[in-house]
């Protein structure tokens, strides 16, 4: 990913205000900007036990159950992957995978 | 012995932190569980703590995804382990309560039962001097989180029979779970040696040599370890490592288990760990 890529995603962040707030939540948590499309593990600020906090925000924040097929590392790896996921659980978006 | 699991079962006695994490991953292998605890705070607690721990080794992928759970049900009475395929012992580590609790579920359930211990320290021969039928206990030593680590150390006593260990392989094949099987001892393999270093790598603390993560980086740095010894002790509990400690001490009259004033004062200021949210490290938010 480039610098201008990820420009580019955190600007379409705006227009999706699940990204957005998750945005906000890992800035508030972590003390680090990610943009939507990074790689939240790969960068050595949140580890994985941290991804089961991740889950709950979710559930919590957007109103949603996660059930265990969806419980996938790979769900909570970008913000882009879970506003998809809440997407989803909302009704709003087929399962993609 | 062939026990039908599913409908059998197993009961933990203990809902501290390792008696919770034994039971998500019986639960999430689909295992019916009862676990007990004389404190009603604990088992009011577990059920929620079972789940996220089961969830979180779902999400890891380090527990089946799809399989259907089994059933958790509480109880703060030692009667309730009767009818269990196994009963596994995961009380505080301290000797006398070990041996009365084992003793009590040695009277509750019926002959052939295996019984285990999840003493971290304690010689099995010494607890199943405790119980009824000696060669019916194992000692099963679970590291933390059981659900995520996959061997367990093993005990076989000397008094500890081959129907036992015949039981226990069984119960591990449904549990999926890797057996190293040492011999009896104080600390046996692991905590002869781990407690030792954690105690050692504290005192140097203690004496302002190096700072907690520095001892850590020699281990994570230059040997390759994925944690070091003190941020394995936050792991473990700083109680649970006094505890130890004093059992090993008592048990050997080895010097290097004599606790360092470091532990004995972060334990008594209530500084346990990971599960108070602080130890040798913080944690902000308590983990438990």
């Amino acid at each position: 990913m480039t610098a201008s890529d990820g420009q580019l995603a955190t600007e379409a962040a705006a227009t999706d205000p699940v990204a957005e707030r998750l945005l906000r939540f890992l800035a508030d948590r972590t003390k680090i900007e990610y943009t939507t499309d990074e790689d939240l593990f790969a960068r050595g600020g949140i580890s994985s036990l941290f991804a089961m906090e991740l889950v709950l925000h979710l559930e919590q924040q957007f109103g949603v159950a996660v059930p265990g097929p969806e419980l996938t590392m790979d769900n909570f790896r970008t913000v882009q992957a879970m506003a998809a996921l809440v997407r989803r659980l909302q009704g709003g978006e087929p399962n993609s995978s | 012995m062939d026990i039908e699991w599913s409908a059998h079962g197993i009961a933990i006695v203990g809902a501290g932190v390792m008696g919770v994490g034994i039971a998500a991953l019986a639960v999430g292998r689909g295992l019916p569980v009862v676990l007990v605890d004389v404190a009603e705070d604990r088992t009011r607690r577990a059920p929620d703590a079972v789940h996220r721990q089961v969830r979180t080794a779902q999400l890891l992928g380090r527990l089946p995804r799809d399989a259907a759970l089994g059933e958790l049900t509480t109880s703060t009475s030692v009667a309730q382990v009767a009818g269990a395929g196994a009963v596994i012992e995961a009380v505080t580590e301290v000797p006398e309560v070990k041996a009365k609790v084992l003793a009590e579920i040695s009277g509750a359930v019926g002959p052939g039962t295996l019984l285990t211990s999840n003493t971290s320290a304690i010689p099995i021969q010494e607890l199943a001097a405790a119980t009824a039928r000696p060669a019916e206990l194992v000692g099963t030593h679970f590291m933390n989180p059981p659900y995520l680590i996959h061997a367990v150390e093993v005990v076989r006593g000397p008094d500890t029979g081959d129907a036992a260990m015949a039981t226990l392989e069984s119960l591990f094949a449904i549990l999926d779970r890797q057996a190293i099987v040492v011999g009896d001892g104080p600390g046996f393999v692991s905590n002869r040696i781990l407690m030792w270093v954690i105690n050692d790598a504290a005192r140097l603390v203690q004496e302002g040599r190096a700072a907690p993560k520095d001892v850590d980086d020699i281990f994570v740095g230059c040997f390759g370890h994925r944690t070091g010894p003190l941020a394995t002790a936050d792991l473990i509990g700083l109680d649970s490592v006094v505890d130890t400690l004093r059992v090993l001490f008592d048990r050997t009259g080895d010097d290097g288990y004599r606790t360092c004033r470091e532990l004995v004062s972060k334990v008594q200021e209530g500084h346990f760990g990971r599960k108070t949210g602080r130890g040798f490290y913080e944690y902000g938010e308590s983990m438990s």
